[in-house]
């Protein structure tokens, strides 16, 4: 213990600016460099523009306050979309690298910055990309799904949603301030702790998720409250789609999942940040407890990004095959399995850590069991299509594309299950080609073959046919060829998050990945391609209400969706409403009454804000503008509070005005 | 955090709201929601017992329960905690018998026990630290500090969401809308009743006998 | 147990056998052989269900393609079928039942805490293996000697590891012989090997655990007890003894570290570095259980945490350098978040990489 050098490194940390300074400005670093220009230009060609078209105050009234939980969801799909960039773009980075520093050569990242790239291509893909994307589907779908008008608590989605965005952006920030943590995306401790993560990144770690999950949480309380609280008239629980099903069973397991991560992480804060002893090595931490417990949120985890899916999946496979879906109820049942089985399975994670041969047993066969529904859930995805006829529109081919990807990454699961093949192939390459192959070959497939099929909900038009089917083969074969050689490499022996090694015998297949990884590169700019085209070609796109002989009530709309969803309450007799709607020739009423609708408010945004404010404060240690935000965060709360006026009539005639317009349409 | 949850939707009519409406076949999702929120929060306090349960006795050579607690003191703040249930019960009958006068001392009440309860636990804490058993020192005193830390901060949100409530029910009555507001208040203030039995039992009254 | 496998096994082995390099499908040691295998099995038994779902995903699309010749089997009302559900659910639990019996075997057989006994296994020698910033120790406690970066074996003979590991997280890695195990700091794991042949295998950490660990690795050298005899000679001869002083030294982050010896190493060095108590005036770990076990150290023991501590006295930058600050600490008793007494980057050292070649 040396006092003197406690004096010493205090002084660095300034009253102002705590300790952030000139030094973490990363100019010497080019890369960062040009993506900050390329980014700062962009920002400013974007802005120049908005203030040109004078779309400032439409942006602000229209979605920064909305509390309509369709845009919610298209904000969540923007999010989504524009974080999947960030994180592709280290995900080549890294194929780049390891293709390059094969037998002693060094690439062109050195490990410093190698780290923190798939660091943060682990935690932008999770928190930012998936979970955005599926926050985003159950928000814009499951309360269309069940004839309700909004969300329970649709002020609450708005501060939901931004909140997300705080944690993005300060995921963000970190680019150009300082640097991200080099921790792995689970930041194990002790690496994680305070002496052995020195800096800035591992903080913006913490704050960032801590944010992004205060709304992941909320909303997921949102979600479950609006399933049990706000279904049409008469539609009991096995009345409900199986995707709002999927919804209900996500939510829940974030709702028990999620406060897991942020107990978990706020003991690892302190640990930073006060040096308590949850996980450190000595006084009594336990670093093995964080690894228990950051896995008990982290299985659920994988099955809140799949199950949303498995219910699209559901909601596409009966449209496109012209039959209801094959066994609702074992499917249903099946998702609630797997709910509850998710829980029983984390100790798989790590075998490794000397564990007894008992416990790795029963961790191992439990993870087996719960392959049994995921399994039985494929089955009846097929016999939907079986006597059925099969259209192969693009959503559908998505989820031929996924029953088969999904199958193999299924299958290479459930060997990592058994402990003592996992003990190999633990922490290779071989796990890592596993869960891309279910994440990209689940929720990326299932992401796509969603936007695909209620594009034309949200906006009204198809998506540009060629353009999203050139995204499909990009992205299929893509796959294919960037992580079939890592399964073969994780044969090899060789393991996850190297900067560089030795072999070189591996180059080749490194190779082949990187190759795969630009395939995925002209995927993902099909997808963008393939909206503008759409957009540019709106007219001749624009669909009905209902362009693929759906089944469920969201189809009973017009497209777009007006803000008040349904123009008169629908009573529900029974499943798939819409398809027994349309066999009587179901017509809306002209009979209107009022809406009754919340209003929009520009609180939850604000209280972002500040939670952003915060956030960077803590990071950097400038503790005035720390309690400043938080003090401004609390106040904005409580004065919200006191805005009792939180509701409007929408009235009849302009309910028979847009009505009527749809009409025509 | 909790202050956020009053809907916006549903038949909670502000004092400018019309009455009724043929728009509305939903019974509020408040309670339901607040109930949910109200669970995931069990879970944080279910992460922070377990990490007490799992470090509780590495003291790295430092001071154990033993040392450090007194078990009148621990009783006056439970007696306080316990105490303050009670009369924001009166204080709900009060207001459900639209005596708002009535209602409004004994909510003046249960919030002087609530912050009788925080002053003990600051003094407590201030002592701890005061005399070197801080919360860095062992990972004992670090789950103890976090656990009983957590439902303090929990118990200050309620007195700051009290007086706040007290606020509008000066300016707005006994509305509907504040009726479920100070429901929804109480289910939140017996909730961290019950946690504290946990806390009390589990980290004072097992450790020092 | 293998026999029904036999053929197959056979044809999957010669595939493997093409390529030298896959590791872990043609291993040359015991464990990693029966690791293997299990592999092998457990593909072949989910074949079963997995090649009918492969088929049937893309035969029945285009069987009941909406604009096939013949539409008359279109029945939407076949929406449920007992006799399917029963398959679909039967069939795999059945396949389940048969994995989780391989998998109670094998892992019971194969838990790295069990000590190998094969009949034609001779004498097991004892290794006790360190991960360091960013390298490996490995002690010899029989032979008294130690080396860093270099593991030798005799063939046909059992090693026993005892691991742990200095500061973070690490794996022992060797796939040609084994599957892997976690060295932890302050906590004691095993695992059991036998390389079955004469040979140099890839060995090196595979769990992440900072600037270093792509460097983090290691030959693994099974040879003959003549050769393993001559190797323990020479690591007799370099002269340099491993004491607490300097394991200290060696202790130290440096990345891409040479293959060094030591002569001779202090008793009891493994248990000290496990209990962490190498430095000077630290109590160790088993002793301090021991105390809390009987009610910790009272208000007495307050004043004693420096005696504690070991994480708060290193602190490494983002190249791997030693900071010379100390941790996180709280300052004058102030439990809110304002202890800004954490080490900042040391500006000097920021920018300068951490290559330290021996």
């Amino acid at each position: 213990m040396s006092t003197e050098v406690v004096e010493t490194t205090r002084e660095t940390v300034s009253p102002i600016f705590g300790r952030l300074s000139l030094d973490w400005i990363p100019y010497h670093e080019p890369i960062l460099i040009g993506t900050f220009l390329a980014i700062a230009l962009g920002g400013l060609a974007l802005l120049a523009v908005m203030t040109r078209y004078r779309l400032w105050v439409p942006f602000y009234k229209n979605w920064v306050i909305t509390v309509d939980h369709k845009k919610i969801g298209i904000m969540y799909m923007v999010l989504g979309f524009i974080m999947m960039v960030r994180g592709f773009a280290d995900a080549l980075m890294m194929r780049a690298q390891q293709a390059l520093a094969a037998g002693g050569a060094e690439g062109y990242l050195p490990p410093h910055h190698f780290d923190q790239v798939f660091t943060a291509h682990g935690v932008i893909m999770i928190f930012f990309v998936a979970m955005a994307f599926v926050t985003g589907i159950m928000n814009f779908v499951m309360p269309t799904q069940i004839g309700a008008r909004d969300v329970a608590f649709p002020f609450l989605n708005n501060f939901s949603f931004w909140m997300t965005v705080a944690g993005a952006l300060l995921v963000n920030v970190s680019l150009f301030i300082g640097e991200f943590a080099r921790v792995g995306w689970l930041a194990f401790p002790p690496l994680s702790g305070a002496s052995f993560s020195t800096g800035p990144g591992m903080d913006y770690y913490l704050w960032s998720l801590q944010i992004a999950g205060i709304g992941t949480t909320l909303s997921g309380i949102n979600l479950i409250a609006t399933i049990f609280k706000m279904r049409a008239p008469g539609m009991k629980m096995f009345d409900m789609p199986v995707f709002t099903w999927t919804a209900l069973c996500t939510n829940i397991l974030i709702v028990a999942a999620f406060p897991v991560l942020t107990a978990t992480l706020t003991l690892l804060t302190l640990d930073r940040y006060l040096g308590t002893h949850f996980f450190t090595n000595d006084l009594g931490g336990n670093a093995m407890m964080y690894v228990n417990l950051i896995w008990i949120w982290g299985h659920p985890e994988v099955y809140i990004l799949i199950l949303p899916l498995f219910g699209v999946y559901s909601e596409i496979v009966a449209t496109f095959s012209g039959k209801p879906l094959f066994g609702y109820k074992t499917m249903v049942w099946a998702t609630c399995c797997i709910m509850v089985l998710s829980f029983l399975v984390w100790l798989h994670h790590f075998f490794t850590m000397g564990s007894g041969a008992s416990v790795n047993t029963f961790f191992g066969i439990t993870t087996m069991i719960i392959s049994v529904p995921t399994g039985a859930k494929i089955f009846n995805w097929l016999f939907t299509m079986y006597k059925g006829r099969v259209r192969f529109e693009v959503p559908m081919l998505w989820t031929i594309g996924f029953i088969v990807t999904f199958t193999i990454g299924g299958m290479t699961g459930v060997m990592l299950a058994i402990p003592p093949v996992d003990f190999q192939l633990h922490n290779t390459l071989f796990l890592i080609a596993h869960f891309h192959n279910v994440i990209i070959g689940g929720v990326v497939f299932g992401v796509y073959a969603a936007v695909t099929y209620w594009w034309p909900k949200a906006f009204g038009f198809k998506l540009d046919d060629k353009w999203s089917k050139r995204t499909f083969w990009f992205w299929l074969t893509g796959f294919y060829l960037a992580f079939m050689p890592l399964y073969a490499l994780g044969l090899m022996g060789a393991t996850r998050r190297m900067a560089q090694y030795m072999d070189t015998g591996w180059q080749i297949y490194f190779i082949a990945a990187a190759c795969g990884a630009v395939l995925i590169l002209f995927g993902i700019l099909s997808t963008f391609i393939g909206f503008a085209v759409s957009i540019k070609n709106r007219k001749a796109l624009a669909c009905g209400s209902d362009p693929w002989n759906a089944r469920t009530l969201e189809w009973a709309t017009q497209s777009p969706i007006q803000p008040y969803n349904f123009p008169q309450v629908i009573h529900v007799h029974g499943r798939d409403e819409f398809w027994h709607m349309k066999q009587t020739g179901f017509k809306w009423s002209t009979d209107y009454t009022p809406i009754h609708m919340p209003k929009s408010t520009a609180t939850g945004a604000l209280i972002a804000l500040f939670a952003l404010g915060f956030g960077f404060a803590m990071v950097w240690y400038i503790w005035w503008l720390a309690i400043l935000s938080l003090f401004a965060c609390i106040a904005i709360g409580i004065a919200h509070t006191f805005n009792y006026n939180r509701d409007y009539y929408i009235p009849v005639d302009e309910v028979a005005k847009t009505e009527s317009k749809g009409a025509t349409a | 955090m909790t202050m956020l949850d009053t809907p916006v939707t549903g038949p909670v009519k502000g004092p400018e709201g019309p009455d009724s409406h043929p728009d509305h076949h939903h019974e509020s999702p408040t309670p339901i929601g607040f109930w949910i929120y109200l669970m995931s929060d069990c879970i944080i306090f279910g992460v922070l017992f377990a990490t007490y349960a799992v470090l509780g006795y590495n003291y790295a050579g430092g001071p154990a329960p033993k040392d450090l607690f007194e078990a009148d003191f621990v009783l006056i703040e439970t007696a306080l905690l316990l105490f303050s249930s009670i009369t924001f019960g009166v204080a709900m009958l009060q207001a459900e018998a639209h005596r708002l006068d009535n209602a409004l001392k004994w909510l003046v009440v249960t919030g002087l026990l609530g912050l009788g309860f925080i002053g003990m636990e600051i003094y407590e804490f201030h002592h701890l630290i005061h005399i070197g058993a801080g919360p860095d020192r062992s990972a004992f005193l670090s789950a103890f500090f976090v656990l009983v830390g957590t439902h303090g901060l929990h118990v200050t949100c309620g007195i700051i969401w009290l007086v706040t409530l007290m606020v509008q029910l000066r300016m707005h009555g006994l509305t509907s809308a504040n009726m479920q507001r100070l429901s929804t208040l109480s289910m939140f203030w017996h909730f961290l009743d019950l946690i504290w039995i946990g806390v009390f039992s589990f980290v004072y009254l097992v450790r020092l006998i | 147990m293998l026999k029904p496998f036999k053929i197959p096994l056979m044809l999957l082995l010669a595939v493997s056998l093409s390529g030298c390099q896959y590791d872990v499908l043609h291993p040359s040691g015991w464990v990693a052989g029966q690791e293997r295998n299990l592999l092998i099995i457990s593909v072949l038994l989910m074949l079963i269900v997995i090649l009918p779902v492969l088929f049937m995903a893309v035969y029945f699309p285009w069987k009941y393609r909406a604009d096939r010749p013949e539409t008359d089997d279109y029945d939407p009302t076949f929406t449920h079928s007992n006799k399917l559900e029963v398959l679909i659910w039967g069939v795999p639990v059945l396949i389940v039942i048969a994995l989780g019996a391989f998998t109670w075997v094998y892992t019971h057989k194969l838990d790295p805490y069990r000590p190998l006994d094969l009949a034609h296994a001779g004498e097991p020698i004892e290794v006790e293996a360190v991960s360091l910033d960013w390298k490996w120790l490995f002690i010899y406690p029989e032979y008294g000697v130690a080396s860093v970066n270099e593991l030798a074996m005799p063939v046909n003979r059992p090693v026993n590891f005892r691991l742990t590991s200095s500061t973070v997280m690490n794996t022992l890695s060797i796939p040609a012989l084994s599957g892997m195990v976690y060295s932890m700091p302050a906590m004691q794991t095993k695992i059991h090997m036998i390389a079955d042949e004469v040979g140099t295998f890839a060995g090196r950490s595979a769990h992440y655990s900072g600037p270093g660990f792509s460097q983090m690795t290691f030959d693994a050298k099974s040879m003959t007890d003549a050769d393993f005899d001559a190797w323990i000679a020479k690591a007799k001869t370099v002269d340099t003894p491993l004491t607490r002083a300097s394991y200290l030294e060696l202790e130290k982050p440096s990345i891409g570290n040479d293959v060094a010896f030591y002569s001779t190493v202090e008793d009891g060095l493994f248990d000290r570095i496990r209990n962490l108590c190498v430095g000077e005036g630290k109590v160790c770990m088993d002793q301090m259980m021991m105390v809390d076990m009987h009610g910790g150290g009272g208000l007495a023991g307050i004043k004693d945490k420096a005696a504690f501590e070991y994480d708060g006295q290193r602190a490494i930058d983002g190249f791997g350098n030693l900071m010379d600050a100390p941790g996180a600490g709280l300052i004058d008793g102030n439990d809110d978040t304002d202890a800004n007494d954490k080490p900042d980057v040391d500006k000097n050292t920021r920018s300068a990489p951490a290559m330290e070649h021996n």
